[in-house]
């Protein structure tokens, strides 16, 4: 289940900078590391990650092995008017996962 | 008197156990491969930075100087500028030393932010150099360097 | 004095109390125990107490999610019989290993989720360690949070805590190390770069910065064992919930955490 935990505030003022916390479960397994009998784990890692506001991208970001287990990213924008906010995490394997929330401007 | 020479050979008996530990987690720490090297740090910057210079400042990276443990980072990059439609971040990257690939993340930003402030958590494979690079709307690129120690867990559980 | 001095003066006044021949430390004096939260790393700490970045809940709202479903040919969602899971759910976690008189002996959360699950749901009971299992009895444990550990008198339950006090202070494994040696008489040392703490299970399942996801206690004991060179008992073996009787009555009154976050 790839679950993801978004934190954008519910309502905001017009021209407000707002901090947007996001989390997704994923184990981000590295491709380094290997098993007991010396076999390579293969990696599969959330490689992109971008968030847009009423279809506008307002951040994007390239993730790599290094970035820990169940990624964590926190950014900000500027509250502009009211709308949905998307987020779509792709990766390795073809994962794909998204989610959305809506802010209300006044 | 014979719970003070139970409390003396424990801890006799600790101070052995430790090393026996330490050199057992030791062994235990596997066969790697080779790690990423100040070197090949500098080619991924200039993949991203090309011939233009870096200058030190306007870029603040906020990490713990020292680290309980090295899977999970929480590292904070804050860069210095107005977020307006003419002088803005255009993108920020972090880069590792020694971890077996230098590259961490690679974001992009636009006016709209509004503030040149972003949070993740990052791996750390050990004591080693962090370094945030900036590159802003008029082409110039800032960075800022940070040393972290990196301490590791006594009882690693075995993998797979 | 240090306070390593202090607490063994203390200790030898109530070691001499102490009649049990095979108890090599005594307890941690009530008034100086302390969660695994007091020894953690600032960072660590605002991760575990900022429930919009604990990747702990993760595995709440998965939990969550799975209380509402339907399971096994009973076709029996918990909500039925449990209702609103933060009202009836409240306090649970704080006063389990629970006696059950059917089988005659405690039982811990995760058992106690699966008998529901095989009796009540007629489904399957969960693999120990799989992810469903540690998401429900984590958002079970989550209704408890910040409510203080009961671990009171239940009669029936002495057994069990004192076989688990005899694991914890017996010598064992290669080392011929106890529990009780690195956490009761040597809490806030250092063993191999890491702060030892007084291993009280507040916060079970949890999020294990060396693990990269959450675990439950079975899986932690599990590492402590390995680590001290003794043959880990299989999941779900009674030496586990006999231990985990022990040690939640040692860490009563302390509150409950969970999901915590430790490295």
């Amino acid at each position: 289940m790839a679950r993801a935990l978004i934190n954008v505030p519910a309502k905001a003022k017009r021209g407000e900078v707002i901090a947007i916390k996001t989390l997704i479960s994923h184990e981000m397994e590295t491709g380094f590391r290997h098993t007991t009998t010396g076999v390579p784990i293969p990696r599969n890692i959330i490689t992109s990650f971008v968030a847009t506001y009423n279809k506008e991208e307002i951040f994007r970001a390239v993730l790599f092995p290094a970035i820990a287990a169940n990624p964590f990213i926190t950014f900000y924008t500027v509250a502009t008017e009211s709308g949905t906010l998307a987020f779509e995490w792709t990766g390795d394997n073809g994962f794909s996962a998204t989610e959305s929330a809506t802010i209300t401007v006044e | 008197m014979q719970r003070h020479d139970d409390g003396r050979r424990s801890r006799r008996g600790i101070l052995k156990a430790a090393g026996a530990l330490a050199a057992g987690c030791g062994a235990a720490i596997l066969v790697r491969p080779a790690w990423a090297t100040p070197a090949s740090m500098e080619t991924a910057i200039r993949n991203v930075v090309g011939a233009a210079a870096m200058k030190p400042g306007k870029v603040a990276l906020d990490i713990p100087p020292l680290v309980e443990n090295g899977s999970t980072v929480a590292v904070s990059v804050a860069v210095e500028s107005p977020m307006t439609p003419t002088d803005y971040v255009k993108a920020i990257h972090i880069f590792t030393e020694k971890n077996p690939q230098p590259n961490v993340i690679g974001i992009h930003l636009g006016p709209r932010a509004g503030r040149a402030t972003v949070s993740t958590r990052m791996r750390l494979v050990d004591t080693q150099k962090i370094v945030a690079i900036a590159e802003m709307s008029d082409g110039s690129f800032w960075s800022d360097t940070v040393e972290v120690i990196i301490t590791l867990g006594a009882c690693l559980e075995d993998v797979i | 004095m240090t306070k390593l001095e202090f607490v063994r003066s203390g200790v030898l006044v109530i070691g001499l109390c102490i009649m049990a021949a095979q108890s090599s430390a005594a307890e941690i004096p009530l008034a100086e125990r302390r969660s695994g939260y007091d020894f953690l790393s600032r960072e660590t700490r605002a991760m575990q107490d900022d429930d919009t970045a604990n990747p702990g809940m993760l595995w709440v709202l998965d939990g969550e999610a799975l209380w509402r479903a339907k399971a096994g040919t009973a076709g029996k969602v918990c909500a039925d019989c449990h209702g609103d899971a933060r009202e009836s759910m409240k306090g649970v976690a704080a006063r389990y290993p629970a006696f059950d008189p059917a089988r005659g002996r405690p039982v811990n959360l995760e058992q106690r989720i699966n008998i529901c699950r095989s009796e009540q749901q007629q489904a399957p009971p969960f693999p120990y360690e799989s992810r469903d299992l540690l998401a429900l009895t984590a958002y079970i444990a989550r209704q408890s949070r910040g409510m203080p550990i009961e671990g009171t008198a239940d009669e029936r339950l002495k057994p069990s805590v004192d076989a688990g006090r005899a694991l914890f202070t017996g010598r064992q494994g290669q080392l011929n190390l106890t529990c009780a040696q690195c956490h009761d008489d040597n809490w806030s040392q250092r063993l191999a770069g890491n702060l030892l703490t007084q291993a009280h299970p507040t916060g079970y399942p949890l999020y294990r910065l060396e693990w990269q996801t959450v675990g439950s206690l079975q899986r932690r004991l599990r590492n402590c064992l390995i680590g001290m060179r003794v043959e880990p008992y299989a999941y779900g073996a009674p030496e586990y919930v006999a231990l985990e009787t022990y040690m939640m009555w040692r860490a009563r009154g302390l509150p409950i955490e969970t999901p915590a976050v430790r490295p």
